[in-house]
């Protein structure tokens, strides 16, 4: 399995964002969490990143729990988050560069994945002067730049136009995915496993196939 | 862990190299100093202790701008997320920052040494010049491990700008005595005199106790 997470908890401070969520992901599919605002969705993506402990439960990432191993599997894990993670005042090619540095990823990685999502010809303009759809293609190639085995999503097509969305698809296929969607039939189309949070708890965990965006959208009300 | 730290280092000399948001604010921020200075003790010049204290005061002051922003871009930016995912040792970090703001505080030296060199000081350090470079890289080397922990610190928190002074400065006290008291000889009206060498001790004792305490605790200031 690529991720195990059992009874999985965590607060902050009194205020608990995530209670006894259990689900299990296989190699190569992907899980769809779905749930409203504060449901919980972004406190499970950073515990899985490795970038929170969880308070309760046992979290595996690649075989390895965590926190305890997680340098492990640090280098393994992608992660696009909310926030693109790039320095506004470095270009697309100096952020791009400085992460595969940390990686240890040669230069030419960095030139074809501009290449891929057409951003070779703006790669040397600030992040701060690019628009927001053409700053989640850089975030994209920064969460992608390592080859990650596990791929965490957080709404990834959010600010692309249809066009954009249809050059990055295909980069963001084949690892094993967790993905937060607010669009429920983008989300169902590309997962294989589902989880409902909401009020901080899983409502449901499913396969694909047993779930419909009806009770998809019941978590919204 | 050299490669990462490397990889920092050039990120943050190139975003400073690009906005100039710290070190023309240190820079300005000492020189008024020495201006305020000037008009406050009401004298033309000043020599041996006093010297050494307002150059000092004024040099730690200006430090504490630059420990402000240390790790802004790193919070602000996702710096933090995308480095603590990355497959590397996280002491890099605190050696990249260290670095950074060591390099900073050179820089800012080479202003403000000679900017108080002109504006208060009497006689200049002549001779005792490679002395008091001496003394200078071993007080910022304090300054930068120690600046370096309580930026790291301060920026998980809501009150950054007030946490930084409170906490580096009262930890700084020993960088202070021992760099004013080595520095006050040299600064003496009737030429230098020999640098005492128990404060560089002191110095370099603080440089390295703190250096370990960096190594011993670093890790647990990025913990969430």
């Amino acid at each position: 399995m690529a991720i195990e997470l059992t009874g999985v908890g965590r607060a902050y401070g009194e205020r608990v964002v995530l209670r006894d969520v259990s689900v299990t992901v296989p190699a190569g599919a992907t899980l769809a969490v779905f749930g409203p605002n504060g449901a919980g969705k972004t406190t499970l993506l950073r515990i899985l990143a490795t970038l929170l402990r969880p308070q309760a439960g046992s979290v595996r990432v690649l075989g390895h729990p965590l926190p305890d191993d997680a340098y492990a599997v640090r280098g393994r894990i992608g992660l696009l988050a909310h926030d693109p993670l790039l320095y506004r005042d470095l270009s697309a090619r100096e952020n791009l560069t400085f992460h595969a540095r940390l990686h240890r990823v040669a230069a030419t990685r960095v030139e074809d994945l501009l290449e891929r999502v057409q951003m070779a010809g703006r790669a040397d303009e600030p992040v701060r002067m690019l628009s927001r759809g053409m700053a989640q293609r850089v975030a994209i190639c920064r969460a992608l730049l390592h080859e990650p085995e596990v791929l965490l999503l957080d709404e990834p097509f959010a600010n692309l136009d249809p066009g954009a969305a249809a050059l990055v698809e295909p980069l963001l296929s084949g690892p094993t995915r967790v993905l937060i969607s607010h669009d429920v039939d983008e989300g169902l189309a590309a997962a294989d496993l589902v989880l409902g949070l909401k009020g901080s708890r899983a409502a449901f965990v499913a396969p694909v196939a047993e779930v419909d965006a009806a009770r998809v959208k019941e978590l919204y009300r | 862990m050299r490669s990462a730290a490397a990889a920092i280092i050039r990120k943050d000399l190139r975003l400073e190299l690009r906005t100039w948001e710290t070190l023309p604010a240190m820079a300005i921020f000492a020189v008024v100093c020495f201006v305020l200075f000037h008009f406050a003790l009401d004298r033309e010049t000043v020599e041996g202790d006093l010297a050494a204290g307002v150059l000092w005061m004024t040099l730690l002051f200006a430090a504490v701008l630059a420990i402000n922003r240390l790790f802004v871009a790193e919070r602000e930016q996702g710096g933090f997320d995308g480095f603590l995912m990355a497959p590397v040792d996280r002491f890099s970090l605190f050696l990249a920052k260290a670095t950074v703001l060591l390099v900073f505080l050179v820089a800012l030296e080479a202003i403000a040494v000679p900017a108080f060199v002109v504006l208060l000081l009497g006689p200049g350090p002549g001779q005792a010049l490679p002395e008091l470079l001496g003394v200078l890289l071993l007080a910022d080397l304090g300054i930068a491990v120690v600046g370096t922990l309580v930026g790291a610190l301060a920026v998980q928190t809501r009150a950054r700008d007030l946490i930084v002074p409170l906490l580096a400065l009262p930890l700084m006290i020993p960088v202070v005595i021992a760099a004013a008291q080595a520095t006050a000889p040299l600064l003496l009206e009737g030429g230098a005199e020999p640098l005492v060498g128990r404060w560089l001790i002191v110095l370099a004792l603080y440089d390295v106790v703190f250096g370990l305490l960096a190594f011993a605790l670093f890790d647990f200031l990025l913990e969430d």
